[in-house]
């Protein structure tokens, strides 16, 4: 579609591959917090139920709620960091 | 078209006032009960008025445009489609049976909170943004784009189609089951209505109007769903918000069930559920002889009784024990098998609501545990590649509203499932300590009025005249329904409840048909039969689909197939091997190609389907035959895993894809307009 106005095409695609590298990066190591967030409570569930946190014993706490509200601030943190990640390597969204 | 934040203002005020009328309504449905208007006018307005509301929306939101119709134009603020996408997901399963499914499995049901809600984060990352930058309409273009052709679109279509069918059909008969147990019309009727309902929705104006509608609809089922627990909370901890306050109550019905479980009244009665099974046993191990004595002991009886002059009532009681009798060895050999796997079950009282995983033996509990895992992992995938949800996010303005809807459709989703488990512990706790232990002659009004329609049963086999735990048995369906009852709340919260399981099946049914349509009609009919269609021709031969395939739904639900809500978990394990791995190696794998992604596909769907074969019942296999000891529900497990190998291994051993699917998949990968297109 348009060219970067401002810079050669080497440049921008300089940009373009910096830009997906740090996508990466962001989306590994939040994609580590929600595998372990998804995983370890039920794995060690046993180990977890002898807490108590709150009334609840902490395995059935986080597979019932505390991983529902880590993976509600995965999407959030997301969405932060690739607006960020967009403002600094100057990609603009379509919309 | 009016720019988009006067336009998220308008939404807004429009949706505030429809939720206040549709409360004040409640409201004043509730006076006219104090007044006298009896339940079955209460759930019949309820059936009526919201579906009438469903079709105004529909009809105000009907359109010959491709794009309307399709991808409500790509406008639909992030905030809105997060709630068409929550409307959507949670179907008549999640609403209605998750709560039974909890209470029954205490710990174990978790696996589909964490699921269910946990693949979104797939979806954020690795889907919704790149298939929106996509833009196209359906998630077979996706594949035939990336894939360079028709092979993969195929493949594609025929798995969104298996998928999607199964679940369309579960989704009228649930509207089927809602509307003839709570609304008290006949079944199939129901279905009928449910078509009605599911048609003025999607067929004038396509994703836009279905768009609008599962927005209303959200907001009914939401609603309906909290209300009733957050008064039960109210009552039992003074405390209206369950979410919170369950923990509490969870940690009081800890203690309960031991108490319950060393009761010798309840180890007595669970003695006798051992010899009522030990004699089944016996019953069908002497057939067919058995049966003949059977029948004429019970013929001797009812003579017996005439003879005597007993009461009429005694007689009949006797006769229709002869009338119930199997007629033949076979029908016996099932009913009394039935019998004996119901008494056997009740010879041991259910595990501890927390205890994670349990089992007899270590290794029983590590099978547990390995099947909780797997079951969530399944959940996980199969929520991220439901080509229903995932095209949803082609209809959002930008990338970015793209990933915050995803964040809004999580935080709604979550709303419903945070709230599970807590109807699950608040009603075991008002059963256990209020129910359980009482005459069984002063039950509360309505254990009988239920006992009539099937949904609890009351077996007093020690005679005692007290009720125990082991002596009832509560349809898991309605788990949720009892709440109101439990709460003693009036008649018109059941009808919001229904309502609300109403609009989730409905919500569900929609964006299900627009999926199966758009597959058969833009992928099938345009893109590859007749790419020359025009525009007028398309929508037409896109709504002759839609017409088809909702007959052809509601009639296969008509005729109430068993287990079709279990095979409703089967659609996860055939979305996520046959889609997960093609899309996100399709984006983030530029090596990925269409040899790779073709076989891929078909292997791992391949996998699923012949693993559930093998150890699923209905098609006659055993778990004898699993790998792992993993159930059926959980085949995706294999699948995506053989998905994800075979595209890599096929991709390497054949020529990279073109420069400009290259090209694609950069274009994808940035929000802006950088890249080809």
């Amino acid at each position: 579609m348009s060219q970067n106005v401002n810079g050669s095409q080497g440049e921008s695609d300089a940009r373009s591959r910096a830009y997906w590298r740090a996508t990466l990066r962001l989306t590994t190591v939040l994609l580590l917090v929600w595998a372990s967030a998804s995983f370890l409570p039920g794995w060690f569930a046993d180990e977890l139920n002898s807490v108590v946190f709150f009334g609840w014993p902490l395995g059935f706490y986080m597979a019932g709620q505390g991983s529902l509200i880590i993976f509600i601030c995965i999407v959030w943190l997301y969405d932060r960091g690739m607006v960020r990640l967009e403002k600094r390597y100057g990609v603009k969204d379509e919309g | 078209m009016s720019s988009q934040p006067a336009f998220f203002r308008r939404l807004g005020r429009y949706y505030l006032i429809y939720a206040l009328v549709f409360v004040s309504f409640v409201g004043l449905l509730a006076v006219a009960e104090q007044f006298g208007l009896s339940p079955r006018w209460i759930g019949q307005i309820f059936l009526f008025l919201t579906i009438a509301i469903y079709a105004a929306i529909g009809v105000m939101s009907r359109t010959s445009d491709v794009s309307e119709y399709y991808v409500a134009g790509r406008r639909v603020p992030a905030l809105f489609n997060g709630m068409a996408t929550a409307a959507d997901w949670m179907s008549a399963a999640s609403f209605i049976g998750l709560a039974g499914t909890l209470y029954y499995a205490g710990f174990e049901g978790l696996a589909f909170v964490t699921g269910w809600t946990g693949g979104y984060v797939l979806v954020a990352l690795l889907l919704a943004p790149f298939l929106r930058k996509f833009g196209q309409f359906t998630i077979p273009d996706f594949l035939g784009a990336r894939y360079e052709g028709h092979f993969a679109r195929v493949v594609g279509v025929f798995a969104a189609v298996l998928a999607s069918f199964v679940y369309v059909v579960a989704q009228i008969y649930g509207v089927g089951l809602i509307t003839s147990r709570f609304i008290g019309i006949e079944f199939e009727i129901g279905v009928f209505v449910g078509l009605a309902g599911i048609l003025v929705c999607s067929f004038l104006g396509g994703m836009r109007a279905v768009t609008w509608t599962q927005v209303a609809q959200y907001l009914i089922l939401i609603i309906a769903y909290l209300v009733p627990v957050a008064i039960l909370s109210y009552k039992v901890t003074g405390v209206p918000v369950p979410q919170v306050m369950y923990g509490q109550v969870l940690h009081d019905l800890g203690v309960k069930e031991l108490e319950l479980f060393s009761e010798p009244r309840e180890s007595a009665v669970r003695l006798l559920y051992q010899g009522r099974a030990d004699e089944y046993a016996r019953k069908i191990a002497a057939l067919p002889e058995s049966l003949t004595t059977e029948r004429l002991a019970l013929v001797q009886k009812a003579n017996d009784l005439r003879a005597q002059g007993a009461s009429a009532r005694e007689i009949a009681v006797a006769e229709r024990l002869l009338r119930d009798v199997p007629r033949t060895p076979d029908e016996a050999r099932v009913k009394w098998d039935r019998v004996r796997q119901d008494s056997l079950a009740r010879t041991m009282h259910p595990p501890p609501h927390a205890e994670a995983h349990p089992g007899a033996d270590q290794a029983a509990r590590d099978n547990a545990r390995n099947n909780f895992i797997a079951l969530v992992f399944v959940l996980m995938i199969g929520t991220a590649a439901l080509p229903h949800i995932l095209t949803r996010y082609y209809t959002t303005p930008s990338v970015r509203e793209a990933r915050r809807s995803v964040f809004w459709s999580l935080l709604f989703i979550f709303l419903l499932y945070v709230t599970a488990p807590a109807y699950a512990v608040f009603a075991k706790w008002e059963v256990y300590s209020s129910l359980v232990g009482s005459n069984i002659e002063t039950l509360p009004h309505w254990v009988a009025s239920w006992g009539r329609v099937g949904l609890v049963k009351i077996d007093d086999i020690n005679g005692d005249g007290i009720l125990q735990l082991a002596e009832l048995s509560i349809n898991s369906d309605a788990i949720l329904l009892l709440v109101p009852e439990l709460a003693g709340l009036p008649y018109v919260v059941s009808g919001l409840v229904a309502a609300g399981g109403l609009a989730a099946a409905l919500s569900t049914a929609d964006g299900l048909l627009l999926t199966i349509s758009h597959a058969l009609s833009h992928d099938l009919y345009y893109k590859m039969i007749n790419p020359e269609a025009s525009t007028q021709r398309r929508l037409v031969i896109t709504k002759s689909q839609l017409l088809v395939v909702a007959v052809v739904a509601a009639w296969v639900a008509s005729l109430r197939p068993d287990n079709i809500l279990f095979m409703v978990g089967l659609a996860f394990s055939i979305a996520a091997s046959a889609f997960f791995p093609a899309l996100v190696l399709g984006i983030f794998w530029k090596r990925a190609n269409k040899w790779g992604a073709v076989t891929g596909m078909i292997a791992g769907m391949g996998v699923t389907l012949l693993y559930i074969v093998r150890t699923h019942p209905f098609f006659g296999g055993s778990m004898g035959d699993a790998w792992l000891d993993i159930h059926p529900i959980s085949s995706g497990v294999f699948g995506v895993s053989v998905g994800f190998v075979v595209i890599a291994v096929v991709s390497l051993l054949t020529p990279p894809p073109p420069p400009e699917v290259q090209a694609l998949v950069d274009y994808v990968r940035m929000p802006d307009g950088r890249g080809k297109h």
